[in-house]
């Protein structure tokens, strides 16, 4: 029983890290089915608006004493951060490349490699900055009012947006990197985020100690989840995606905006990629290559789950979570001990970490020989291409 | 028209993306008759450039500073050492490229390069082929004695070896199982089956063993293994490789895997620079066996360390592998200045036998172009640093490992020709 | 494409012409390092027309060429180590000594045989590639799917290699350099004089065999298949056959790029099998401009020359220059340079640039002998 416990939590833990991981690609993907490659690099932009957080949650004296509780704001920032660049990313790039997947991947990989060489040699500070400039430049206009913004007048007005934006960034970046020691250099050094003291050690429950990490980030991903979910069942913008995902023209000729749909789907792809990033930077360090990590476990849970399906995305990420630590942990020879000899030795064959990856794999390929297009295929008659 | 709009577009972006890193020589300038070139090859880019930069800061502290003390004096002549840096970008088809652009493009006499065992295999090839000399820093997995190569860092039987003694007789867990985890390399395997052969001879036992692909942080299955083959606590030797460690630290506390519950690992690639990243919290109370530790109380290791933080920055941090590579250009500077040319052939002979006066204390060089060392078994504290607990005197190297099934009873001796690589003692 | 313009093969012409010149020029004005680059950059360019062949003129995005590009390498490592390995103990090569192995791994035995390595270059990525094409296309995985795919499969191949020390010493990967071959040894620089000769011949070789592959009813085939595949699939064809035929090649393309790449680089190692390496193929296909097979050719060579000469000068920024060549080709030059310049894009430069005044003219149109209008 306890074996089994634990087991299954090793799954659930390893499932909800890919699952808050793909979460964002999935949406995005289902949307409009574009792969982007530079979700891990999002993610990364998440963890490291993490590191920043702790960093002037530690060093800025008047935000001292709320030290415990930096992680809640940092995954609110890490949101906005990632959210604030993947909008760009689409304003700036996928947005010339709809309709051609294939490219849009090759771009998506241009930029995620140009992400990675920026967060070396830029120092944090001004990085931050950057970001913050952006946001406000993408978001004053929402503030005001359509008579402003046409016309000859309007262009003006939007240039001088654009140049507070850079000000308010440039001062912010100088503030940052005088006020927080570390942020001033550039540094390919990967850095490190300490969890606050009460989210370290483990809970000790029938004789097993589940580790309180883990819960946090089981915690976070159902809670992305439900939101996610409420979002696209419940909301009006939902229901707008949902329509735009079904049949993309005959949203449009029915009045959706549908490159305001794009907008908001991708932003929050792109943000929840960030809160991914929060998650992943407490298992481990955070740097240049922490995206690369996990990018291609998303890609599998996309694969397998399906297009289109949240309820597809959920199951596959903890079937292969399960599924790795069952085959990676050796955990079917200590289940069943006195297996056949043979079998047992292809067991131990593949209980490494790396084999089982060889494995799942080849599993999720025999799998898509009985069901290609996941394990919720749409419904109905499929429109191909 | 709209062609044109989108390449002008597409170039700003372009544009826009290029950034420009300076580069260059040394500049102190004097006196001198001449200048001589040498080849510095790490990482400057990929996974590997945050521990080789380290290496690149410290070669060319050394070189600044054997210039500013009259350069190398070399038949009569005073030449000033310039540097090449390549970048090997953590790829190892790269370092043999990059090797052979040093040797045939800029006739370099000398390359100080490398860092994991897979770039210095893959440019050991480059260099017998071309009769060429490579200088390399890390403390490695040995089973290899090129005459083209000269190691300055640490055997087996200078790290592993004393460490696993330590741990099995001597450390607060002393008598418990044995469990290996490392990166999935040839470091760590092969260091593995030298630690499995010698628990054998002390009587030990090993419970387990797992490797982790290198890139891959999933640390979860790992510690449910280690869990189920050590209940109570034992000894855990880790070769992880650089920022798997944070994870495996990160993970195994919050799992209750702690020196309070009994658990002690034994660390062979965590030194001062990686404890600062991973945090003291995680690792305090675990262990590390080196032969350089920056808290080694003695003047010539504060002034290594001194003049570290004096050129580079006062919060950076000295650690083993730099103390070697700060060693072998020293090394390289005695060896030509004896053989008096720059010629390969009379600095491998002159090489042999040269004493350093290192941070570490004193280095020399043996017939089978390794060092002999001292080596230290240290517990990591609280402020980042280690507590020296033992320190041996200076062992001697062991090219091939007496410990590892298919080495035993072999040596090797380059200064008499009949011994050569590998030779039955 | 059975109807080809003159001016079209004019350029052609020319561009040939000067490769040619520079192919046999190059041995006597390069040094030596900068000669074994250029050799293994053309063994480069093999790989791409594979890349090409799939992607420009089928429209399948593969990011798993690595896989068979390395294949080929291994298979030619494995020939060599063993060729070489009699002084070693137990006559096997020696790596496996570190691990204690004593008994070759069976699957080595037969590449003590050239005529089965020569053979197993090609054939074994091919076959593996065929296969793996088989399964994926005969489900109508396409698209994005198949990418994915590719990748993951890169990735597995990636971690099996890398983690198999005892079979094919993982990490570390196989060198050739201080290996024998016609008592030579390869590293040396008559061999690799003669490796430079054999890439820059088969290079020729491969750009015939995929032109004559492109040519005909299949190269229509192919194009179809990207342009709108259901509707090839309604007029009888089936594009299983033709995908997987088309996607064999690329592998055994791919593994001849490999075994070429490997005795003049000296080491096999599963960093070929990375996964940046294998979206590089696609952007020397993209840049060259792809559906020309050409621009597969010098989109490979030029980029590899330009990353390490910007790598020895400036490392830090290679990676922002590719991110950016990525992003240009991929918004602004789709049909990449060569394309472009088909498409009269130095005109439009010049025009752009204040040089040249822009031809208000329609272009003239070439009617051949059945009265039909040339492209």
């Amino acid at each position: 029983m306890q074996l089994i416990l634990e087991s299954l939590f090793n799954g659930v833990a390893i499932g909800s890290v890919l699952l808050i991981a793909a979460l964002g690609l999935a949406i995005v993907f289902g949307l409009m089915g574009v792969i982007n490659l530079a979700h891990g690099e999002l993610m990364m932009l998440g963890a490291y608006s993490t590191y920043i957080t702790q960093l002037i949650f530690k060093q800025v004296s008047f935000l001292k004493p709320f030290y415990d509780s930096y992680v809640i704001v940092a995954i609110g920032i890490a949101f906005l951060v990632s959210g604030t660049v993947g909008i760009l990313l689409e304003r700036t790039v996928i947005r010339r490349l709809y309709g051609n997947p294939l490219e849009t991947l090759l771009a998506t990989w241009g930029v995620s490699l140009i992400l990675q060489q920026f967060v070396r040699s830029v120092p944090l500070a001004y990085g931050s900055g950057l970001v913050i400039a952006i946001f406000i430049g993408l978001i004053t206009p929402l503030f005001l009012s359509d008579d402003l913004l046409n016309g000859a007048k309007g262009r003006l007005i939007r240039a001088c947006t654009w140049g507070m934006s850079a000000l308010i960034g440039v001062a912010t970046g100088g503030v940052l990197s005088s006020l927080v020691s570390k942020l001033g250099r550039a540094s390919a050094r990967n850095v490190d985020v300490t969890a606050p003291s009460w989210m370290r050690g483990g809970i000790d429950f029938l004789g097993s100690t589940y580790p309180k990490t883990r819960l946090l980030i089981i915690l976070i991903t159902l809670i992305s989840v439900l939101v996610v979910i409420f979002f696209l069942d419940k909301t009006a913008w939902g229901l707008r995606i949902r329509a735009v995902t079904q049949n993309r023209s005959m949203s449009e000729c029915l009045g959706i905006s549908t490159e305001k749909v794009d907008i908001i789907t991708f932003g929050i792809g792109s943000g929840i990629a960030g809160v991914a990033g929060v998650a992943v930077s407490l298992l481990g360090s955070v740097g240049p290559n922490v995206g690369v990590n996990y990018i291609v476990g998303c890609f599998m849970v996309v694969v397998l789950g399906g297009v289109g399906n949240l309820l597809g995305t959920i199951l596959a990420s903890f079937s292969i979570g399960i599924m790795t630590d069952l085959i990676g942990a050796g955990r079917l020879l200590t289940i069943w001990p006195d297996m056949p000899s043979p079998l047992a030795s292809t067991v131990d064959f593949f209980a490494t970490t790396s084999m089982a990856r060889v494995m799942i794999f080849a599993l999720i390929v025999l799998f898509l020989q009985f069901s290609p297009t996941g394990m919720f295929p749409q419904k109905g008659r499929m429109v191909e291409s | 028209m709209k062609l044109s709009k989108r390449i002008f577009t597409g170039l700003a972006t372009a544009s826009l993306a290029v950034t420009v890193t300076a580069c260059g020589g040394s500049d102190t300038s004097g006196n001198f008759d001449d200048t001589v070139t040498v080849g510095i090859l790490h990482s400057l880019s990929g996974t590997m450039a945050i521990s080789e930069s380290t290496l690149v800061d410290t070669e060319k502290m050394a070189i600044e500073e054997i210039n500013a003390a009259g350069g190398v004096t070399v038949g009569g002549k005073s030449y000033k050492i310039k540097y090449i840096v390549e970048d090997g970008a953590s790829d190892w088809p790269t370092f043999a490229e990059k090797s052979k652009k040093l040797i045939d493009q800029d006739g370099v006499p000398v390359v100080f390069g490398g860092w994991t065992s897979a770039s210095r295999k893959a440019m050991l090839p480059v260099y017998e082929s071309k009769d060429a000399f490579l200088y390399y820093p890390i403390q490695y997995e040995a089973q290899e004695c090129s005459n083209n190569i000269f190691y300055t860092g640490a055997t087996p039987n200078q790290q592993s070896e004393p460490a696993t003694d330590f741990m099995y007789k001597r450390s607060p867990a002393a008598g418990g199982d044995f469990f290996l985890v490392g990166s999935d390399y040839v470091f760590p395997r092969t260091s593995n089956t030298i630690t499995k052969a010698q628990v054998k001879q002390l009587g030990g036992k090993v419970v387990g063993e797992d490797y982790l692909p290198l890139g891959n942080t999933e640390v979860a299955p790992i510690i449910s293994k280690i869990k189920v083959a050590l209940p109570d606590g034992g000894i855990i030797i880790n070769t992880l490789n650089g920022d798997q460690n944070v994870a495996f630290f990160k993970q195994i506390q919050d799992a209750g895997i702690t020196p309070s519950n009994g658990y002690y690992v034994m660390n062979y690639s965590i030194a001062e620079e990686e404890i600062s990243t991973i945090g003291p919290e995680f690792l305090e109370g675990h262990y590390g066996a080196w032969n350089y530790m920056m808290s080694i109380d003695t003047p010539a290791s504060k002034k290594f360390a001194k003049s570290f933080k004096k050129r580079w920055g006062s919060d950076r941090v000295v650690a083993d592998p730099q103390e070697s590579a700060y060693n072998m250009v020293y090394l390289w500077k005695q060896a030509v200045e004896d053989a008096g040319t720059f010629d390969d052939n009379a600095v491998r002979e002159a090489l042999v036998g040269q004493t350093f006066d290192a941070p570490q204390g004193p280095v020399k060089v043996m017939e089978n172009h390794h060092l002999s060392q001292t080596v230290r078994i240290g517990e990591i504290n609280s402020k980042g640093g280690f507590t020296i607990l033992e320190e041996t005197g200076v062992v001697e190297p062991q090219a091939w490992n007496q410990k590892h099934p298919s080495s035993k009873g072999y040596a090797c001796d380059w200064t008499d020709p009949k011994k050569g690589e590998k030779y039955r003692m | 494409m059975a109807i080809v313009s003159t001016k079209k093969n004019w350029i052609n012409l020319t561009i040939w012409v000067v490769i040619i010149a520079l192919i046999i020029a190059a041995p006597t004005f390069l040094p030596v390092f900068r000669l074994n680059l250029l050799g293994r950059y053309l063994s480069l360019a093999i790989v791409a027309l594979g890349v090409d062949l799939i992607w420009g003129f089928t429209g399948m995005l593969s990011l798993g060429q690595g896989i068979f590009f390395a294949l080929g390498g291994y298979c030619a490592a494995m020939f060599l180590q063993l060729n070489s390995s009699e002084g070693f103990p137990n006559g096997i090569p020696e790596f496996f000594g570190l691990y204690g192995i004593e008994k070759l791994p069976f699957f080595w035995e037969p590449f003590r045989s050239s005529i089965f390595t020569l053979f197993s270059i090609w054939l074994l990525p091919a076959i593996i590639a065929g296969l793996f094409g088989y399964l994926v296309f005969r489900n109508r995985i396409k698209g994005v799917y198949f990418s994915i795919l590719t990748q993951a499969a890169l990735l597995v191949f990636f971690n099996f290699f890398n983690g198999q020390q005892k079979l094919i010493n993982g990490t570390n990967g196989l060198k050739t350099d201080v290996t024998e071959l016609f008592g030579q040894m390869v590293g040396s620089e008559i061999m690799q004089r003669w490796f430079f000769w054999l890439t820059a011949i088969l290079v020729i070789f491969a750009w015939l065999f995929s032109r004559w592959i492109v040519r005909d009813r299949f190269g229509d085939i192919l194009i179809g298949i990207r342009d709108d595949e259901p509707r090839v699939r309604f007029t009888g064809y089936n594009p299983v056959v033709f995908k997987t035929i088309i996607f064999s090649i690329a592998g055994g393309l791919a593994g001849i790029s490999g075994a070429l790449y490997t005795v003049q680089s000296g080491i096999v190692s599963p960093q070929f099998m990375t996964v940046p390496f294998s979206i590089e193929m696609v952007i020397w296909v993209a840049v060259g401009g792809r559906g020309t097979l050409l621009g597969a050719i010098l989109g490979a060579v030029f980029i590899n020359y330009a990353k390490s000469l910007v790598s020895e000068a400036l490392p830090a920024s290679w990676m922002f220059i590719q991110g950016g060549l990525f992003i240009f080709v991929v918004t602004a030059l789709p049909e990449g340079v060569l394309g472009w310049i088909r498409r009269g894009g130095l005109k439009e430069l010049l025009y752009l640039m204040g040089i040249n005044k822009k031809l208000k003219t329609y272009p003239k149109l070439e009617v051949n002998e059945q009265g039909e209008v040339k492209s």
